[in-house]
């Protein structure tokens, strides 16, 4: 058989049919759920009849609506708390067996629960209706983010409906450079190839830089695939992945995980293969990144200056840089170090998981929140909160005069009552800093944990390699 | 879903690149269960003002934009996040085609399971477009799917297309997926026995 890459091979693997000149139909080996993107789906089931397929392959969770106050506080958004019952309601009558509700000790982001609980392996096919589905890749599996419409197919058949992606590889070559995390990474990287430069492709993260990477790390990074334009991100299994694996309560254990994991190890690329693209970034040439614009390809390192727009080279990129400029409150020339901070948000599907906590920890013990700042902390789940609790990092957090909350997608989006007030500016672990992504009128400048820790300590932004 | 055949209407220019779904529908937004009613909110952020009334500097708040049936943007258009809600709020608006250089994938899907059309068309062509539509408010013109050609009244604008076979059948005929799909359930029973 020819050489096939990574992704072709687990592509190769899932085809149900074909047809000259149609979309192939793929099977879907989990299919992940959450309450904004599935009434309207639940609801096309139910007019037409149909059922859930494979219950048994669906993991539902509530994430985007949930508030981050204690569990016992209700609910005040009314419309809110209808979506939230709506997906109730939908479990039961779907009879999906793996449902966990906002008060379960399984509940969280689900980007962050799917790998976490040992649902997420590698090989498999993964769809969600979120475009954050790119997470998943990190273990070596094929995991695209899908509209409402395809919730729906998804649920009848269990299959969708998909034109082949072409490949991209990005390899970052040498080892990282110190204080340099996987956001910076993946920021790089979108700094790079631009907000559609992965458009129409599955990028495959390569390289000794990413080998070095821990499972959080690597999450990190293929989330935001999706922020380069890419239909998909993913890292090849190896013995990190199957380490993480090991300890999930949920995966295949004993000999049964040791059989699969002989079978994932031929999922890698094989040598010869081809990808469509390659793209090679050194990483000596990575540094902490800052977003400065409404768009994440907008990166700064944190010893530069806000670009000029003068300096960019098309009328469009200048008019872009011109609005988001105008946008942010930013001047051209600015030093990244003297754009003062009012919030810090650490939390998101991009890092809100036990080694992010950890990492922005380290650079807060023993210190303060600066006093103009308001600063919190939302674990990615339930069980990442216990396993911080169980470390003291939670007391870390608040000794420094962090904000410690109850899982949750927070201030990632707006939806919920986590929100920026209009002008506010905010070093954030999210991922999209869009115009009014954080609420109307905010600005977000997308950051590292540990770059977003130091922010809050210092008020302003920091180069944590002197911090 | 209804059929896209042929659309002739008021191009409205939108004038900028990577426009994203959260520009086209705030998160805030999300929260219906319902897929309809989601047009009073397109655009939300920049087509009212802070107390709630019309920003009379946003092109779909000005005199025949109002009533626009087409788009024409700047290139990936619709980056960003998957919700179904940016197609449901642009045809909720009246918007059926958007025509742009290019689409983000998640988008562009999004938008076919909804009958409308998303058009990438060289830059030179959007861009003459575009100018065409900010010279002359109300300047029409005719998305012809069948033919696969746009073109306007006096045609100035003459431009061919091609749309993906498959998808062009659906759109034509108002198709839904699942049931097509479901053609192929022994395929997938199959499927499904030989991983168990």
């Amino acid at each position: 058989m020819a050489a096939r890459t990574m992704f072709e091979k687990i592509w190769d693997a899932h085809v149900v049919h074909e047809e000259p000149g149609q979309p192939s139909l793929i099977y879907v080996d989990l299919h992940l759920v959450h309450e904004v993107t599935s009434p309207q789906a639940f609801d096309g089931l139910r007019m037409a009849g149909r059922k859930v397929r494979r219950p048994d392959l669906t993991v539902a969770t509530a994430d985007h609506n949930t508030p981050t106050w204690e569990l016992t506080r209700p609910i005040e958004d009314q419309i809110s708390k209808a979506q939230l019952d709506a997906l109730d309601r939908n479990a039961a009558e779907f009879e999906l067996p793996f449902y966990y509700d906002r008060f379960s000790e399984n509940q969280g982001i689900v980007h962050v629960i799917g790998p976490d609980l040992g649902y997420t392996l590698p090989g498999k096919t993964v769809v969600c209706g979120d475009s954050h589905t790119s997470t998943h890749g990190a273990l070596g599996c094929f995991a695209v983010g899908i509209g409402t419409s395809e919730v729906e197919h998804v649920l009848a058949t269990q299959t969708l409906r998909q034109f082949k992606p072409r490949t991209m590889e990005v390899r970052i070559d040498g080892e990282l450079p110190n204080g340099v995390s996987a956001k910076d990474v993946i920021l790089g990287i979108i700094g790079h190839i631009g907000v559609n430069g992965g458009t129409g492709h599955v990028i495959e993260y390569t390289g000794e830089a990413i080998r070095g990477l821990s499972m959080d790390g690597r999450m990190t990074v293929c989330n935001m695939s999706i922020e380069g334009g890419a239909r998909a991100g993913m890292i090849a299994p190896d013995d990190t992945t199957f380490d993480y694996v090991r300890t999930r309560p949920y995966a295949p254990k004993g000999a049964e995980l040791e059989a699969k994991i002989e079978e994932w190890r031929r999922l890698t690329t094989d040598s010869g293969a081809a990808y469509d693209r390659t793209v090679v970034i050194n990483a000596s040439d990575l540094a902490p990144f800052v977003t400065w614009g409404t768009k994440p390809d907008m990166v700064a390192q944190i010893t530069d200056r806000v670009p000029d727009p003068a300096s960019f080279e098309t009328t469009a990129e200048r008019e872009a840089a011109e609005r988001a400029l105008e946008y942010m409150g930013l001047e051209p020339n600015q030093r990244i170090e003297d754009i003062r901070i009012d919030r810090v948000f650490l939390g998101a599907c991009t890092n809100a998981r036990i080694d992010d906590l950890r990492a922005a920890a380290s650079v807060i013990r023993g210190r303060q929140v600066n006093s103009d700042v308001y600063a919190m902390v939302v674990p990615g789940s339930a069980r990442v909160k216990a396993e911080a609790e169980a470390e003291g990092l939670d007391q870390v957090f608040r000794d420094a005069g962090f904000d410690w909350r109850v899982a949750g997608c927070s201030m990632c989006l707006g939806m919920n009552p986590d929100i920026l007030d209009p002008g506010q500016r905010c070093a954030s672990t999210s991922n999209r800093n869009f115009e009014g992504r954080q609420g109307k009128g905010g600005r977000t400048h997308l950051v590292s944990p540990e770059m977003a820790a130091a922010a809050a300590i210092a008020g302003h932004f920091v180069d944590v390699r002197d911090f | 879903m209804e059929p896209f055949v042929q659309l002739e209407g008021v191009v409205a220019p939108l004038d900028a690149v990577n426009v994203d779904t959260d520009m086209i529908i705030p998160a805030v937004y999300l929260k219906s269960i319902e897929r309809t009613g989601f047009g009073p909110n397109l655009f939300d952020r920049y087509r009212y003002n802070e107390d709630g009334s019309e920003n009379p500097d946003f092109i779909l708040n000005q005199g025949p934009y109002r009533s626009s049936k087409i788009l024409v943007s700047g290139p990936n258009f619709g980056c960003g996040s998957s919700r179904e809600h940016a197609p449901w709020a642009l045809e909720d608006f009246g918007i059926r085609c958007i025509i742009a250089p290019s689409f983000a994938d998640i988008f562009f899907n999004n938008c076919f399971k909804n009958g409308l059309l998303p058009l990438a068309l060289p830059e030179p062509d959007v861009r003459r477009i575009m100018d065409k539509a900010k010279d002359n408010p109300g300047f029409e013109i005719t998305v012809d799917l069948e033919a696969q050609q746009v073109r306007d009244a006096d045609e100035e604008i003459v431009v061919d297309f091609e749309v993906d076979e498959f998808r062009r059948y659906c759109l034509l005929n108002g198709l839904d997926d699942i049931g097509l799909t479901l053609q192929h359930e022994d395929a997938i029973s199959a499927f499904e026995s030989r991983q168990a």
